[in-house]
């Protein structure tokens, strides 16, 4: 008999465990009693408290990605299809993937983290003997903001890496708002836009439920904990990927 | 002569858990009466919390029967568990305070999670009453991380007893203490059993413990209840099991 080695049969164990976690999210997620309140607060610390990070880094990449593809565009001629191309660049692909990594570095480690910790504290024991479902409390409240909140988080990233690009033109020759904008717009179709913003939501809650997975089965004391946190951030980076690529495979069936 | 069945708030009966192949609780026997601090006492890692844990519905044991306040636990759905809840308090060993939140909020915690129709002044009333139980009214709106080993205990004992529950579990509620809390935390105790008439089950290997607060001992020795009796009646004992915890 066919014997699989031993970090195979542990991968495929964790997919297993991994992928009845999320079915316990559709399961019970939404039978009553809704967590509302923890909810909210979980859009508000997951969502409001990322606008910082997400929005330096989202500028940054959009006025680097100018300032690299100028010199290019230059020697072609093509300087000023560059909204045009930086538009498309980042509504489709860029602004997209490096929001959801930083989402999940920042976002997918502090779930994992906290959970974890909470774990081996017992804490979320006691939440269950307070008469609490903590699985409904902690995950499901988590992973729900995260898939929700990505999807504006990205919205608001692609907005302020159009504006970094924007600055970018901007050094080397003056080009208004409006002209830059609309270059931007023209060459946006919906097949840009719509595949993009959709696999955000899959992209967020890959993000949350992995986070909670990771640390809702936290073990061995704060070593734990940190491998706890850790493995959040590298698994969803991963999923995050493997996701990307099987988007880009269905958005092309509606080319 | 009473029937100790019906002053019984616990009894066991033919526990048996396992992890992996190691027996932890193999047909384990045992009753809490109304009223009085009963504490098991066993080695570290011989199934004490494991047992407790199984009380509260936190693990399912294999076999057996756990009845308490006359329901057996292990055939209850989730809403009768939480009922079961209400009059059973857990202090856990880590104490288990939420970190994220205030010594208020933790204590309100229960209060909001078991759908009690209070009004605020009649749930500030209550955690002021719990806190001033433990002597800790100043901490209420301290967060976790800011109070000493001992302080969190109480906050912890405060929180199991804001609400007013019939059986206390106290999962080694001395471990991690200097000699001096330990014992403000079992003169702690001894008031709640006075002033609330609660019954309790305390898990510990700590003797000064056992000795100042236990009406009667079990002995959990190879997953089973051993022995059983006072704490002068154990301490005389002959058998050399029993014998090592005294010496």
């Amino acid at each position: 008999m066919l014997k699989l080695p031993q970090n195979i049969k542990d991968f495929l164990t964790e997919t297993g465990e991994l992928s009845s976690f999320a079915y316990r999210f559709f399961r019970e997620g939404f039978k009553p009693r809704y967590e509302v309140r923890e909810f909210i607060h979980q859009c508000f610390v997951i969502g409001y408290k990322s606008l910082p990070l997400v929005g330096l880094t989202a500028f940054i990449i959009g006025l680097v990605l100018t300032m690299q593809l100028r010199p290019s565009m230059v020697k072609y001629g093509v300087e000023v299809q560059i909204p045009a191309m930086v538009g498309v660049a980042i509504m489709r692909e860029i602004g997209p993937i490096v929001t959801a990594l930083i989402f999940a570095g920042k976002i997918g480690s502090s779930i994992g983290a906290e959970l974890g910790s909470m774990k081996v504290t017992e804490q979320i024991d006691a939440m269950e003997v307070s008469g609490t479902n903590p699985f409904k409390y902690l995950v499901v409240t988590r992973t729900l903001a995260a898939t929700l909140m990505l999807p504006l988080l990205v919205t608001y990233s692609d907005a302020i890496s159009l504006f970094g690009s924007y600055l970018g033109v901007n050094l080397y020759e003056p080009l208004t708002f409006k002209l830059f904008f609309k270059k931007v717009i023209d060459n946006l179709v919906y097949i840009d836009v719509i595949p993009a913003f959709i696999k955000t939501f899959f992209f967020g809650f890959a993000v949350g439920i992995i986070g909670c997975y990771k640390g809702y089965f936290s073990s061995k004391g704060t070593e734990g904990v940190g491998h706890s946190a850790n493995s959040s951030v590298v698994v969803s980076s991963v999923v995050i990927f493997i996701l990307d690529l099987i988007a880009v495979q269905v958005a092309d069936l509606f080319q | 002569m009473k029937n100790t069945v019906e002053t019984d708030v616990i009894q066991i009966n033919g526990l048996c858990k396992r992890f992996g192949s190691n027996k932890v609780l193999d047909h384990f026997d045992l009753n809490l009466q109304r009223g009085e601090n009963l504490v098991v006492l066993g080695k570290s890692g011989s199934g004490k919390s494991v047992l407790i844990k199984c009380i509260i519905g936190l693990i399912q044991p294999e076999h057996g029967k756990i009845k308490v306040l006359g329901k057996n636990v292990l055939n209850l759905n989730q809403v009768e568990l939480d009922e079961i809840r209400v009059k059973v308090a857990f202090l856990f060993q880590s104490n288990a305070l939420y970190d994220s939140m205030t010594v208020r909020e933790n204590l309100e915690f229960p209060l909001r999670r078991h759908s009690f129709q209070l009004t605020p002044d009649e749930v500030n009333a209550m955690v002021i009453e719990a806190l001033q139980n433990v002597g800790l009214e100043h901490t209420i709106d301290m967060m976790p991380a800011e109070l000493s080993g001992g302080m969190r205990k109480r906050i912890a004992l405060a929180r199991t007893l804001i609400l007013k529950p019939e059986i206390i579990l106290y999962d080694e509620p001395t471990t991690g203490l200097d000699p001096i809390t330990s014992l403000e935390i079992i003169a702690l105790i001894n008031k709640i059993r006075e002033k609330y008439q609660t019954s309790s089950m305390i898990i510990s290997h700590d003797m000064k413990c056992v000795k100042l607060v236990a009406d009667r001992i079990a002995m959990l020795i190879d997953g089973k209840c051993y022995a059983i009796g006072t704490y002068d009646a154990l301490s005389a004992s002959t058998d050399e099991k029993v014998r090592q915890f005294f010496n």
